[in-house]
């Protein structure tokens, strides 16, 4: 690892002055999993590191008039055993795949969402786009996207719970830097859907979400209203901590055996997660059974454009949104 | 003839046995090595670095690390990992350097009774922290878990063996009464790369069919 400075303060908004700080290339250091093996393989090399797990106010589940607050430090197994959580399975299946009792405690919410892509020409230090994505054209693009991978970004978005917080409409509290002096004026709140924390990049400059320095997500939020038959479905290669070959997660809306309202959505297909629309429209106004589960699934797959060596996860992705749809509606998914 | 040279193979290794310990050497040039970085100027953290907003580092930091219920003074910079600490400076060494993401379990310890990797852990993160290692489960009287891979011969080469021991011990903590299929699923977290999984596993239901505490 390079040198750092290092800060662990307990306020919200002291960590968005540290990270804020001009003249510093700042990283949040949330659980760890992901930074600490990228800063020793000097593949991200900041300057300060502000570590983000002693501010109280970030962790833990809570009910608020707006809906569930999920602070961004909360660890993963905290969240997979919260019993205000439990009618969004969709957050413990996703918990669950990680299959890593260590990962599960160390790792939280917000770390997991924003952490970098498992691209294996980032991860050797190619760069993100790995040299305007030539050498994933060239090379091995097995574990790359199957969707949106036209441009320079081929690689897939890592995250496993982002595809279910999505499905519930979730949204992040983004805490920034103040306008006059980022490091010592009170910071501003926003609010985005989680959906849009992402973006597919078009440059070496830009990562794969819209954060700039010195912004923070404190917290999530799952709105009321949405109560939705949820889950999330993923193919794995074998067991273990390793990354799934895909993720889908579905939330539906069932009145009287017939879906009225449905949400698709897919990770580790496409340099950010994926939204199939094709699925929750041809899902919505039927019944759910292996029918028309199988239907959406062969629909979310239907713009799919495969690289060189990934032809096969096209094949994955149908099956994982069949069998997210059968098993959010509490059906025998046929599979584990 | 050919027995002299085994005799003579046989009394050479006995010699090299005698006079040699791999790790006392290591230990040895390791004491240098500190010595050497600990003649630069040292900052001192006050109190638990933990609920400090001050900017600190990158130089060597002096702080208090509680491992296995002792306090220890050590120093160490920003970006030292909890499990050099442990290591190359408090000589423990049960929990080993094995990937640098953590994702083979093998560095597993608690910190404030929760599991974490050693290796994807700052030093500075534990100050003011309870941390506890494989090496509180040994002693005199070890825990039924590290008897219990005795019992089973669960380990070959060895290096991933403590950070199963404690992976074995967290979730039996967690769930006592554990199947042979939750075990399997449960302990996903550490790899073995000689194999020992099946002896891994009867260790742990031996444990279970002892009682959580054997």
């Amino acid at each position: 690892m390079r040198p750092f400075e290092y800060a662990a303060p307990r306020t919200e908004a002291e960590a968005v002055g540290l990270l804020a700080a001009k003249d510093r290339q700042t990283e949040i250091l949330a659980g760890g999993t992901d930074l600490i093996g990228l800063m020793k393989q000097m593949i991200v090399t900041p300057s300060r590191v502000v570590n983000i797990k002693e501010i109280p106010s970030m962790q833990g589940v809570s009910q608020t008039s707006e809906g569930i607050l999920i602070g961004a430090a909360t660890r993963l197994e905290d969240i997979a055993r919260a019993t205000l959580l439990a009618p969004y399975p969709a957050l413990a299946d996703a918990i669950a795949g990680i299959d890593s009792q260590q990962w599960q405690a160390q790792s939280t919410l917000g770390g997991e969402l924003l952490q970098r892509p498992r691209c294996w020409y980032f991860r050797s230090g190619a760069g993100l786009l790995a040299q305007n994505g030539q050498k994933v054209a060239a090379g091995d693009s097995r574990f790359h996207a199957i969707f949106a991978n036209s441009g320079p970004a081929k690689f897939v978005s890592a995250t496993r719970l982002a595809p279910a917080l999505i499905c519930l409409g979730a949204k992040a509290r983004i805490l920034k830097p103040g306008k006059e002096d980022p490091e010592s004026d009170d910071p501003e709140t926003q609010t985005c859907l989680v959906s849009e924390l992402y973006r597919t990049p078009r440059d070496e400059s830009q990562r794969e979400n819209v954060l700039s320095q010195g912004q923070l997500v404190t917290h999530i939020l799952i709105p009321h209203g949405k109560e939705l038959a949820n889950a999330t479905y993923e193919v794995r290669h074998g067991s273990g901590p390793e990354a799934p070959l895909v993720t889908a997660a579905a939330a539906l809306r069932i009145e009287a055996g017939i879906v009225t309202d449905a949400k698709v959505v897919l990770s580790q297909v496409a340099p950010q997660p994926w939204n199939s629309r094709e699925a929750a429209e041809s899902i919505i106004g039927r019944p759910v059974d292996l029918v028309t589960a199988e239907e959406a699934g062969r629909m979310a797959v239907a713009a799919a454009s495969p690289l060189k060596d990934n032809r096969y996860k096209v094949q994955l992705a149908a099956v994982a949104v069949k069998r997210a749809i059968l098993k959010a509606a509490g059906q025998p998914t046929g599979g584990i | 003839m050919k027995e002299d040279i085994r005799q003579e193979l046989r009394s050479q290794t006995r010699k090299r046995g005698s006079g040699f310990n791999r790790r006392d050497f290591l230990k040895g040039s390791g004491a240098a090595a500190a010595a050497t970085a600990l003649s630069q100027t040292a900052g001192v953290l006050e109190g638990s670095p933990g609920s400090s907003s001050s900017v600190i580092g990158p130089e060597i930091q002096q702080m208090t690390l509680n491992v296995n219920g002792q306090n220890h003074e050590v120093r160490a910079e920003t970006r030292t990992t909890l499990l050099e600490v442990l290591r190359y400076q408090l000589k423990l060494t049960g929990a080993k350097p094995v990937a640098s993401d953590a994702s083979c379990g093998g560095s597993t310890v608690w910190i404030d009774d929760r599991l974490a990797s050693a290796g994807s852990t700052l030093a500075v993160e534990c100050a003011g922290k309870k941390v506890r290692t494989v090496e509180s489960l040994g002693g005199e009287s070890p825990d039924a878990v590290p008897q219990a891979f005795v019992n089973n011969d669960a380990q070959q080469c060895g290096f991933c063996t403590p950070g199963f021991v404690v992976a074995v011990r967290a979730f039996l903590d967690a769930n006592p009464n554990a199947t042979e299929e939750q075990i399997r699923s449960g302990i996903n977290g550490n790899l073995c790369r000689c194999g020992t999984y099946a002896n891994v596993i009867e260790a742990a239901l031996e444990v279970v069919k002892g009682g959580s505490r054997g």
